[in-house]
């Protein structure tokens, strides 16, 4: 090995190797490729000349050492130094246990696939039996008005209701307006622009009025919720609610069931009428089609079984919504970031569980005919 | 080797309307451990916050190292030669305990080759009394001591000169606690490191430090060694130095024999 900034060799071949130099972090890659270089072994070492070290210089000398079969006390230290080597060398002892194999990709892919089935097994169980839960508790809090938390079901009335009418209306203004545009542009070859009012008549009554909502409030509302318990979770609320003696089905979960199984059919009629505004908008703007034709047609499409079948799905939605939101926020653990994700999953599995149940509910009613 | 490594001249921080340090003067020296007490809201962490960088002050100067805080530029080579522990850690959620050892060496040693990090990273967790295993683990499976050991872990990675440490017996059971205080102490020794350490507890105040530093009255009130500061004439001085807690405090370090 030759000389170099930390090491000394002597000439004679028995000599001790005289260390000296910086011995820190920053020189330790260095240092390591000069220790590494050479196969002799050095008899014994004199380190005293080393001017600085610290834990990872003393780190790579005993690793050093330890390779070349000499004992750490038989370095010469100064006194500093020795109780750092010391210290690092306690550590050291320890055995690292070793690391489990890897899997390979194909397992671990496999494996995950199998683990999200079970999970959305051990999901779908929990949130029946949430909804079994709340209704069970319903049911009992109806005969006692003393349960009833009238202000707090006002107050999520006016949060996820009242508050979201702005949007909801804008946005199935403008979902109309588009509609209206699309049905133009297919029906004008054929002549049939009159159709137009027929196609957003039937969308917004029977699909989009409800869907759309339950869409926006599935983002706004069912987000809010989980966040909003889960919090109090994360803040151990729910357990003092429980040692307290209440139950935080009916404080927590029953008035945000309630408001938005008020509010989202109520939501829904104004997304409804938004909707044929947008379309009213475009008929009347672009196409060219009279105000009273547009409306007298509205009336002759427009049948009660229409509405109803649309509408039916309201309450449906508001409960998916709720229960979601509010399940999501009771399975926060600990801390701020499980918030985070438990927000993002309710709100995923509201919006496709409203999606979901509404194409089903499509494909029924078209089989029956309603 | 007295020098001053945190110099620290008629510094002033306000939050609004709210002056929290007015005249503030701190020095301290090098290889020593000073605690720094006071009543709630008396900018403890206003304190260190301001002494890292982390806060610019609205006035006064502060130099750690040799180099300036105060100024605009980011103080990058102070960066590099302190250690901090915050409060709970502080730690990485989304990165096991190893990988948040290893941070700070990339970030300043990005030649550092892999292998040698990951053994570097490796040699602080066991240093800081963290069984074995431990470095494959994520922060939120660990207990709150555990925490706070990989936190130091974390503080100590780059070898610092100067270690800041936030409460860091907080929340620890008292046997955690000891064990803690006995940890750091072992490390300053080895290390040579010099610690900024607030705290509540008396028994770490007791234990460790070298010097004590109240605050009150948006100032440091006094400095000086435990004889020193229990001496002096200030209410809340004397309620702290002087209540039951206190005493018991003493006592168990009598029966100690330190």
């Amino acid at each position: 090995m030759k000389n170099s900034d930390w090491i000394q060799v002597p000439g004679e071949p028995n000599g001790r190797w005289r260390l000296c130099g910086d011995w820190r972090l920053p020189s330790v890659t260095l240092l390591r490729q000069v220790l590494e270089a050479g196969p002799d072994r050095p008899q014994g070492l004199d380190a005293t000349a080393i001017e600085a070290m610290d834990a990872a210089g003393a780190f790579v000398l005993l690793r050093w050492t330890q390779r070349c079969g000499l004992d750490a006390d038989e370095i010469e230290l100064r006194d500093e130094h020795r109780r750092l080597l010391e210290t690092v060398r306690r550590g050291l002892e320890m055995e690292e246990p070793p690391e489990p194999p890897a899997e390979s990709l194909w397992r671990s892919a496999l494996g995950g696939l199998g683990r999200s089935v079970l999970a959305l097994q051990a999901n779908s169980a929990r949130l029946l039996g949430f909804l079994g839960l709340v209704l069970t508790t319903l049911l009992t809090s109806m005969g006692r008005p003393r349960q009833w938390r009238v202000t707090a079901t006002v107050h999520h009335m006016q949060q996820s209701g009242l508050a979201a009418l702005p949007l909801v209306s804008l946005l199935s203004f403008l979902v109309g307006a588009v509609v209206a545009f699309l049905g133009a542009t297919v029906l004008r070859d054929f002549g049939a622009e009159l159709f137009v009012v027929d196609l957003t008549t039937y969308a917004f009554l029977r699909e989009f009025g409800v869907l759309l909502t339950a869409i926006l409030l599935a983002g706004r509302t069912a987000s809010a919720f989980t966040a909003q318990i889960g919090t109090m979770k994360s803040r151990e609320e729910i357990d003092a609610i429980r040692t307290l003696g209440q139950d935080p089905i009916v404080l927590l979960v029953l008035p945000r069931l309630l408001a938005l199984l008020i509010m989202l059919p109520l939501l829904s009629v104004v997304a409804t009428l938004a909707g044929l505004l947008g379309g009213l908008a475009v008929a009347v703007w672009s196409l060219g089609i009279p105000l009273e034709l547009y409306i007298s047609r509205v009336q002759e499409t427009a049948k009660l079984s229409h509405y109803l079948t649309g509408l039916v799905k309201a309450p449906v939605f508001a409960m998916v919504i709720a229960l979601v939101g509010c399940l999501e926020g009771f399975k926060v653990a600990g801390t701020a970031q499980s918030v985070g994700e438990r927000t993002t999953s309710a709100v995923v599995q509201s919006i496709s569980l409203v999606i979901i149940i509404d194409a089903l509910a499509a494909v029924f009613f078209m089989e029956m005919g309603w | 080797m007295s020098d001053a490594v945190i110099r620290i001249r008629e510094l002033k921080n306000q939050f609004a309307d709210q002056v929290v340090h007015e005249g503030l003067d701190l020095d301290v020296r090098r290889g020593e451990i000073l605690g720094v007490v006071g009543g709630s809201g008396t900018g403890k962490s206003v304190l260190m916050r301001a002494i890292l960088g982390l806060r610019p002050p609205q006035g006064g100067s502060i130099e750690v190292l040799g180099e300036s805080v105060t100024s605009r530029s980011e103080p990058l080579a102070v960066r590099r030669r302190t250690g901090v522990l915050f409060q709970d850690g502080a730690l990485f959620s989304s990165l096991t305990v190893l990988e948040n050892v290893e941070v700070p060496l990339k970030e300043h040693f990005p030649g550092l080759p892999g292998d040698l990090r990951r053994e570097l990273a490796r040699m602080r967790i066991r240093l800081v009394g963290l069984p074995s295993g431990t470095g494959s683990k994520l922060p939120s499976e660990l207990s709150g001591g555990m925490r706070k050991r990989a936190g130091l872990a974390r503080a100590l990675a780059l070898d610092p000169e100067l270690l800041f440490l936030d409460e860091p017996t907080a929340g620890l059971d008292p046997v955690g606690a000891a064990a803690f205080d006995e940890l750091l102490r072992t490390l300053q020794r080895a290390l040579g490191l010099t610690v900024f350490l607030i705290t509540h507890d008396l028994d770490t105040l007791y234990a460790i430090c070298d010097r004590i530093a109240v605050l009150g009255q948006r100032r440091i009130l006094v400095i000086g060694e435990r004889s020193e500061v229990e001496a002096f004439d200030d209410d809340w001085v004397r309620d702290y130095f002087h209540g039951p807690r206190a005493r018991a405090a003493q006592a168990a370090q009598g029966r100690g024999g330190s």
